[in-house]
């Protein structure tokens, strides 16, 4: 177990095309339970190959405990490591698989049979124990894969690479429960890396958004829906992301460019570059007929989701998603009701702070 | 829908009857019909039944006796061909590149020895192994080591053996290393994460993985070793004595040297039922496992 930290790191990999990770700070608190979100091609992996060392970063450091690890090779850093595709050693049985990292330690038999037991409890392997691994199924294997980290009882963190890909949606479901189960029994950092943000929202108590080798916000899944610090956060996280108009904004007021003029809840400063109001579709909502409160809108289409309806609209020449309210009828001239207390301003795709 | 019929196709298929009749059919019945006949000059046959045969499978008699030695002999060149030639496989292809320039000049030179034509193959090593001009033969002497395969038993059969593993270890290494590519890189972290050293490597996934081409591997060499002819014909010609007449060398001898036509038809046929014989053992029981395990998957999958 281990508090990692990220010293000024970096990575670029060689044969230059610039930096795959931009240089950052960063700090993983020991027994946390990370998930790192982003597209595909944004430097999840990468970040999760260098806590591993399976890479080697270009630059900066990396600290578990406040050791120097940057140098060590993966086998001597005590990390864990679940692939996207289920690694099991095939002529082994689950027994000898789940047995392999501390055999390869020098561990004495007793004490591993022990520990494979225990943790072939904790994944629900034990009635598999003396099967051939490759003869079981997808979620099973994957189980070994991560059943082989944790019965090394001196892992500092388990990472996850996508370990669902290949895994059937109705047991994705088990998979991911069963996980979070066992990090509260085992309490040892895990860093889970997905593009899917039902998995990362689900599984993690802290979600790291990355784009483009940045990271962009770390915090809770309720403080990125709340309080996306980036543009990119606000669009990536939410179904449907966040909605962004071009304005002005004037001490307590944003101009829209079609004149329309919406009080914010906070004073802000005079801003440089593109300036945006952000406001998420669940805090937007369709105003009933006839109220003339509201920003009017075009309608394209309505987007039933099952659990509550969408309505696209067009909003002075903007793409605008609205909740429309249970029970309502799609009106003929729409008006958009904003709640302003959810309002946001960004400059430049960066969340600004207003005063008050 | 039912497909239509027409009994005319059978007419396309004529020509490939005609060619596999004249080109394996007929020449085999005529084989056959030798083994069972007795030949003198003159074109004179004698029908022997099944007496060549029995004089065949018994060492007591002259024949017998010359198959069996003749048969030890090749079943001892072919164990030492695979035991050299396979692990020493295996460890060369562990050792290429897996990316870079060097790949491609490693396997070009590999490649070499097997676009040798086989008597060049022999004739090369007749002259390298030579104790008067051969640079290998000549060498060896030089040290103090007393090395003639013209005339000691156990040089020809280190000149014969060096020879087929020059000639053929490249073959292994090529299949090898094709199937140490076929390995995805997760499985190598994966072991560098479990702590894994290289022996632990190599036990737990590059052999299970190796399995495939290894069974191919060895059924080519064990075919190609027990029916080898050319190398050692040129090399030794089958001595010094008959230290190295294999049973390809010593049926020549019978069919083309001595003309006995019904006693090396026999010995062909014997021959071949023991090449396919040893083929379909060791094809069924290294593939049992396999396709156990492709049941094991789908059975996997489907739940």
């Amino acid at each position: 177990m281990a508090r990692i930290a990220f010293d000024r790191l970096a990575h670029a990999y060689a044969g230059g095309g610039g930096y795959a990770l931009k240089p950052m700070d960063m700090v993983w608190e020991d027994a946390g339970a990370y998930a790192l979100l982003g597209p595909s091609g944004c430097g999840k992996t990468t970040l999760l190959n260098i806590v591993s060392g399976l890479i080697h970063p270009s630059a900066g450091r990396v600290l578990f405990d406040g050791i120097d690890v940057t140098a060590l090779p993966t086998e001597r850093r005590n990390v864990a490591q679940v692939f996207q595709f289920p690694v099991v050693y095939d002529t082994m049985t689950v027994r000898e698989n789940l047995a392999f990292p501390l055999r390869n330690r020098g561990v004495p038999a007793v004490a591993a049979r022990a520990r494979v037991e225990h943790v072939a409890g904790l994944l629900g392997l034990a009635r598999d124990l003396d099967r051939r691994a490759r003869n079981l199924g997808a979620d099973e294997k994957q189980k070994i894969s991560l059943g082989r980290g944790l019965v090394r009882d001196d892992v500092a963190a388990i990472l996850f690479d996508e370990p669902l890909t290949v895994i059937d949606p109705h047991l994705k479901w088990e998979l991911r429960s069963r996980l979070k189960e066992l990090h509260r029994q085992v309490p040892v950092t895990m860093i889970y890396v997905t593009h899917d943000q039902t998995e990362a929202l689900t599984f993690a108590d802290r979600v790291v958004v990355m784009s483009e080798g940045e990271v962009l916000q770390i915090g809770t899944p309720e403080a990125l829906f709340d309080r996306p610090s980036h543009r990119f956060v606000g669009h990536f996280i939410g179904s449907p992301g966040m909605n962004f108009l071009p304005c002005t904004v004037i001490g307590d007021a944003a101009l829209l460019p079609g004149g329309e003029r919406i009080a914010l809840p906070r004073a802000y400063p005079v801003l440089q570059g593109r300036v945006e109001l952000g406001i998420r579709p669940e805090f937007a909502s369709l105003a009933p007929a006839g109220s003339q409160a509201g920003l009017p809108a075009r309608l394209q289409r309505v987007e039933d989701l099952g659990r509550r309806r969408i309505a696209r609209l067009d909003l002075a020449g903007q793409p605008f998603a609205a909740t429309l309210p249970e029970g309502m009828p799609v009106p003929s001239e729409p008006r958009v009701a904003l709640d302003p207390a959810r309002l946001h301003v960004y400059a430049d795709g960066r969340l600004t702070v207003g005063e008050g | 829908m039912a497909k239509p019929r027409d009994d005319r196709a059978w007419v396309l298929v004529l020509p490939v009857l005609l060619l596999v009749a004249f080109s394996a059919l007929i020449p085999m019945m005529t084989v056959v019909n030798y083994s069972v006949q007795d030949s003198f000059g003159n074109n004179q046959f004698f029908w022997n039944g099944t007496g060549w045969f029995r004089e065949l499978l018994d060492p007591a008699t002259e024949l017998g006796g010359r198959f069996f030695d003749a048969l030890w002999r090749t079943l001892l060149f072919s164990a030492l061909c695979l035991l050299i030639e396979i692990p020493l496989g295996i460890a060369v292809a562990l050792t290429l590149p897996r990316r870079g320039w060097g790949v491609a000049v490693s396997l070009v030179v590999l490649a070499l020895p097997l676009l040798i034509p086989w008597n060049v193959v022999g004739t090369i090593w007749q002259v390298f192994a030579r104790r008067d001009i051969g640079l290998l033969g000549a060498a060896v002497n030089g040290l103090g080591i007393d090395y003639n395969y013209a005339q000691d038993p156990l040089a020809a059969w280190v000149t014969v053996v060096a020879m087929d593993v020059w000639h053929w270890t490249s073959l292994v290494v090529l299949l090898c290393y094709a199937g140490l590519r076929a390995i995805p890189d997760a499985y190598y972290q994966a072991a560098k994460v479990d702590g894994a050293g290289a022996w632990a490597v190599f036990r737990a996934i590059q052999l299970p993985k190796l399995r495939r081409v290894l069974t191919i591997a060895v059924l080519l060499r064990f075919m190609d070793s027990f029916m080898i002819y050319t190398e050692p014909f040129v090399v030794t010609g089958g001595g010094p004595g008959n230290a190295t007449t294999f049973l390809s060398i010593d049926l020549v001898k019978l069919a083309l040297g001595q003309f006995d036509l019904g006693k090396a038809a026999a010995m062909s046929i014997v021959y071949n039922l023991i090449i396919l014989t040893v083929c379909w053992v060791f094809f069924a029981t290294t593939t049992r496992g396999q396709s156990e395990a492709v049941q094991g998957t789908a059975q996997g999958a489907g739940r």
